[in-house]
């Protein structure tokens, strides 16, 4: 069954076709990911289903609701989190702050008794950090627990990101170049996790990535994309045999040859 | 004992400087720009419990005139980020800057052909009181002031730091992007926080009113305000309060002891030291945290 539902997207800023009539179905349990070159609109995917940008044409359904016109804070009650290709933190938090923020939406005590902190708030409170303690043993984090982000290094705030989102216990999480920027071993690392989010803990993922080898890696299917449109859909080995895709990443042999 | 005196003036003083201050770090926190307007909606807030406590007008009972007074400039500030505010979202913070500015003439002139400019006295049930203790003499309405901007104070950061909603403006006032992602409604929290504002500043002025006339122009008060809050580091609520704190005690102690105008000059002249030493403040948000 598909969890994510995109029909003939399209946003154009101005003249610019950032994203001009992409449409792809995620199904629950997948590992979609999104390639293309830069520029080719797979960010500005993402920012249509987190509704930073409002769509000039096309739909998105997520689990049988249509997100098109929702409000950004309104995506993530309905179980979609995600991540930043420029990693988008609370720099003057803590991990654990941090983390606990993610839990936002799962609040449900109001200012009074938030205030007069009644055994409800401490019972809720008691169950959130339990939630974002067991993400960071996921992420293995432990050592940053108390650390303010401003001062971490990269690596470690991306996988920060990545524990916010899970903190907020989605259905389908987006992760944008979760590999970028990364070493080897760390974007190994990554891919366990990836493979671990789907096996253990059920989760749809929708990923923008670069690093091929990742995407081969962990990818059920793969949509490629170029200058806002798309270009091949199919199994990571499919797409990357795809005559239209090697085209975009190493210009076509016919121009070569004139 | 005559320093003690002072001392004591300038602490209740220094608490409505604090005060208006904490107007400019939650507007700050919420809009990161500066709401230059912050004096003026203190001015505002007193004249709307004036008007609607005192005996010739209409002469409600003082706490429930002060109270209503803090609803209606609570819904003065949200009404301000609504229609004003909203609309320059995403231009330079010199856009707020120079609207605020433009706002507080609006302000102004609003109480000005309200209650007219002559100075008038708001009716409190601790005006013009004194208690005696040792030799200093204590007015109750500075007494009142401390109480007050303390237990504010401790309400507001119990606000910020345990709330939901306090929370939600903290995260969306370090990351607004990052506070839709998680869920936050970025613009109805910085709503909020212009309410909260509103009410705060009629707290301010209301204790303001409570130790003298008042007339639509001691909104300029704001001026030193905002230097109380650049002090502070203009992140921090303690920070804020301390920096009123700090100018409201060496004005008076410079008026006794330093030649001529200095007190008038003091407050800005401790701003530049900051500023040069310590350019984000003495309580900036970074160095609060590494704590």
């Amino acid at each position: 069954m598909s969890l994510l539902k995109a029909e003939d997207i399209a946003v154009h800023f101005g003249g610019v076709k950032a994203v001009d009539g992409v449409s792809f179905e995620v199904d629950e349990g997948e590992v979609f990911a999104i390639i293309g070159p830069n520029g080719a609109g797979k960010s500005t995917i993402f920012n249509l289903i987190s509704r930073i940008y409002t769509m000039t044409r096309g739909k998105i359904t997520f689990d049988g609701t249509d997100i098109t016109r929702l409000p950004s804070h309104k995506v993530a009650p309905l179980g979609i989190a995600r991540t930043f290709q420029n990693i988008e933190l609370f720099d003057h938090s803590t991990v654990l702050q941090n983390l606990l923020m993610g839990r936002h939406t799962h609040r449900s005590t109001n200012f009074v008794e938030d205030i007069l902190f009644l055994p409800k708030v401490r019972r809720e409170e008691r169950e959130h950090r339990k939630r974002v303690e067991e993400v960071i043993e996921f992420l293995e984090l432990e050592a940053y627990r108390g650390k303010m982000i401003a001062g971490l290094p990269y690596g470690v705030r991306k996988v920060v990101e990545i524990g916010r989102a899970l903190a907020m216990g989605p259905k389908l999480i987006l992760l944008d170049e979760p590999a970028s920027g990364l070493s080897v071993e760390e974007s190994q690392e990554v891919a366990f996790w990836i493979e671990d989010m789907r096996r253990d803990m059920g989760l749809t993922v929708l990923m923008v990535e670069h690093d091929m080898k990742l995407v081969s890696a962990v990818a059920d299917r793969v949509l490629a994309v170029n200058n806002g449109r798309p270009l091949a859909l199919g199994t990571p080995a499919e797409v990357q045999s795809d005559p239209h895709v090697q085209a975009a990443y190493l210009g076509t042999p016919e121009e070569d040859a004139a | 004992m005559e320093l003690l005196q002072l001392l004591f003036g300038g602490i209740a003083n220094g608490c409505i400087y604090g005060l208006v201050a904490l107007g400019f770090v939650l507007i700050y926190k919420a809009s990161e720009g500066v709401n230059f307007a912050q004096g003026d909606m203190m001015m505002l807030g007193a004249f709307i419990a004036l008007g609607l406590g005192n005996s010739d007008q209409l002469g409600l009972p003082f706490g429930l005139a002060v109270i209503l007074a803090m609803v209606l400039m609570g819904g003065v500030g949200w009404g301000i980020e609504r229609v004003v505010v909203r609309q320059i979202f995403g231009q330079p913070q010199f856009a707020l800057v120079i609207l605020t500015i433009a706002l507080g003439f609006v302000l102004r002139f609003v109480a000005g052909s309200i209650w007219g400019y002559t100075p008038l006295v708001l009716e409190t049930p601790f005006t013009g009181k004194n208690l005696q203790l040792g030799g200093i003499v204590l007015g109750v309405a500075d007494l009142v002031t401390i109480l007050v901007t303390a237990v504010l104070t401790i309400g507001l950061w119990a606000f910020f730091a345990f709330t939901r909603v306090g929370l939600a403006a903290q995260a969306a006032s370090q990351n607004q992007m990052a506070a839709y992602i998680v869920g936050v409604p970025v613009m109805r929290v910085n709503g909020l926080i212009w309410g909260l504002s509103g009410a705060v500043a009629t707290v301010a002025g209301v204790m303001y009113a409570s130790k003298g006339a008042i007339d639509p122009n001691i909104g300029l008060l704001g001026i030193k305000a905002f230097a109380a809050a650049v002090i502070g580091g203009m992140g921090s609520l303690p920070g804020a309060l301390l920096g009123g704190l700090l100018i409201g005690v060496v004005e008076p102690i410079a008026g006794r002891y330093a030649p001529g105008e200095f007190a008038a000059m003091a407050p800005y002249i401790i701003m530049l030291v900051v500023l040069v030493t310590k350019p984000s403040g003495l309580f900036s948000q970074m160095q609060a945290k590494k704590v």
